[in-house]
């Protein structure tokens, strides 16, 4: 009688531990790839102070522009989860966006070799926002759906398993921001 | 999930052809040691030389690769578009940065190898970066990168090292028997006769045997890197042009041979062929209009 049911207790045993590991890794994984992000953000926070001095140099009374990008970018800095920096990071490209329109007005500015390369290292960094986003949702997908599977959707909510948030964009975010000249 | 099934089915190939290879060297040695009248210490020194060859290989092919086909490693400075390309094509695999060699060679084509993708190597012709454009550009590596995640580039490694090594003792032996045979005495019986038919037909067999291999790991994971690059950079069109364009150039790549022509995106020997159903049978790709027609329909 008892050996049957510790047989049945152990294979149980074994299958969590095997469900633990494999949501443990999955969430390692999103883990990483969120700190790729996070990479790429410190990138772009860290050269929008030059930029902004760049520009002041040539057009110093856009002065409401430049407050509003200081403050979005402290608040990208200060954001918490994935939630909160994608919105930060979305508000922030919409105002680099009229700031690099605003930038047509003077040709001064257009043609300097500093605000180029600036530019050019801005849409870079987006470009790579985008492309690690890309790779984090993807492992979130695979986390998430891992643990809304039945039977381990059970097992997770005991383990206290969260699922993983999504790091969203709006679909015209998308696109990085160009600048014709 | 399925790139994880992916990765490990490539990891336990890898060492089963090191140990095939091993077995084969060491049966087609003792095979010809007992037609050409050679003793058994040969066979445990073909042994031995198999085993470190096979191991040599495993960490050495891309060195190995990269020298035959005569590639040189450039620097961010040297090309910062592809070099960008690649960066971010690997961050969204999630992959290390690969090291980017570039051969110069008028006819467009790409390859990817390298043990693990710590060790990855990307490299593309001059005549990609001509012909190609960015979007194109970006599904070639996009389609490479997926090799290395998967782990095709360190199978195909091996593959070519211990199949070209094949191949080159394979005609060593052939010579060895023509030349060779007749100085031993005639008339040491019918063990001796039985034997040296043997070994002919390991002669004949050998190269036949190392193209199956070759075959039987190369042709499916082209289709499986399309699409998986197409996942990448979520625009299958610029894949399917830029194949349209490499296939279109019937220049054949110099420094490609039959070693490692599987190791290109699309098949460098072209322009030799006249395509009978035999010869497709031993194609190291799948059709380029296939893979085209998919990547279309996606």
């Amino acid at each position: 009688m008892a050996i049957p049911i510790i047989i049945i207790i152990a294979a149980i045993l074994i299958y969590v531990w095997f469900v633990y590991n494999s949501l443990i890794t999955s969430k390692v994984r999103v883990s990483e790839a969120f700190s790729q992000i996070d990479v790429q953000l410190k990138r772009r926070t860290d050269l929008i102070p030059n930029l902004l001095e760049t520009v002041k140099g040539y057009a110093s009374h856009e002065k409401n522009l430049f407050e509003k990008i200081t403050e979005l970018r402290s608040t990208l800095i200060s954001a918490k989860g994935a939630k909160e920096k994608a919105e930060a990071n979305n508000m922030l490209s919409e105002t680099l966006k009229s700031l690099f329109a605003v930038a047509e007005n003077y040709p001064d500015l257009k043609a300097s070799q500093n605000f180029l390369e600036l530019q050019n290292e801005l849409t870079d960094t987006e470009n790579k926002i985008a492309y690690s986003r890309q790779f984090y949702n993807s492992n979130v997908m695979e986390y998430n759906t891992k643990l809304q599977v039945f039977p381990t959707v059970t097992f997770a909510r005991l383990l206290r398993f969260q699922p993983a948030e999504f790091f969203g964009a709006e679909e015209k975010d998308k696109e990085p921001v160009k600048v014709k000249f | 999930m399925e790139i994880y099934q992916a990765i490990s089915a490539n990891k336990n190939k890898t060492w089963l052809i090191m140990f095939l290879f091993v077995v084969f060297i060491t049966t087609v040695v003792y095979v010809f040691s007992k037609a050409l009248g050679y003793g058994l210490p040969l066979v445990g020194l073909a042994l031995i030389f198999a085993g470190l060859t096979s191991f040599g290989s495993f960490y050495y092919s891309d060195k190995l690769v990269l020298a035959t086909a005569n590639a040189k490693p450039i620097k961010k400075d040297d090309n910062p578009e592809l070099f960008r390309i690649v960066e971010n094509l690997s961050i969204g695999e999630g992959l290390p940065m690969p090291k980017i060699y570039i051969m110069n060679e008028p006819s467009p084509n790409a390859f990817a190898t390298g043990r693990d993708p710590n060790h990855a190597v990307v490299c593309v012709t001059t005549g990609l970066l001509e012909r190609l454009d960015k979007i194109e550009l970006e599904g070639v590596i996009a389609h490479e990168l997926s090799h290395v995640k998967n782990y095709d580039t360190r199978l195909m490694g091996i593959v070519t090292i211990l199949v070209g090594f094949i191949a080159i003792a394979a005609n060593f032996f052939m010579r060895s028997l023509w030349f060779g045979g007749d100085r031993r005495e005639r008339g040491g019986g019918n063990i001796q006769m039985i034997f040296l038919l043997i070994g002919i037909m390991f002669a004949i067999l050998s190269p036949i045997i190392a193209t199956l291999i070759q075959l039987a790991v190369s042709r499916k994971r082209e289709y499986l890197a399309d699409a998986s690059g197409s996942l990448l950079t979520r625009y299958p069109e610029g894949l399917a042009s830029a194949l349209e364009k490499i296939s279109s150039d019937k220049r054949p790549v110099r420094s490609a041979s039959n070693a490692n022509a599987h190791l290109f995106i699309i098949n460098p020997l072209r322009g030799k062929d006249a395509k009978a159903w035999f010869s497709s049978l031993f194609d190291t790709h799948p059709p380029v209009a296939d893979r085209i027609k998919i990547l279309r329909s996606m």
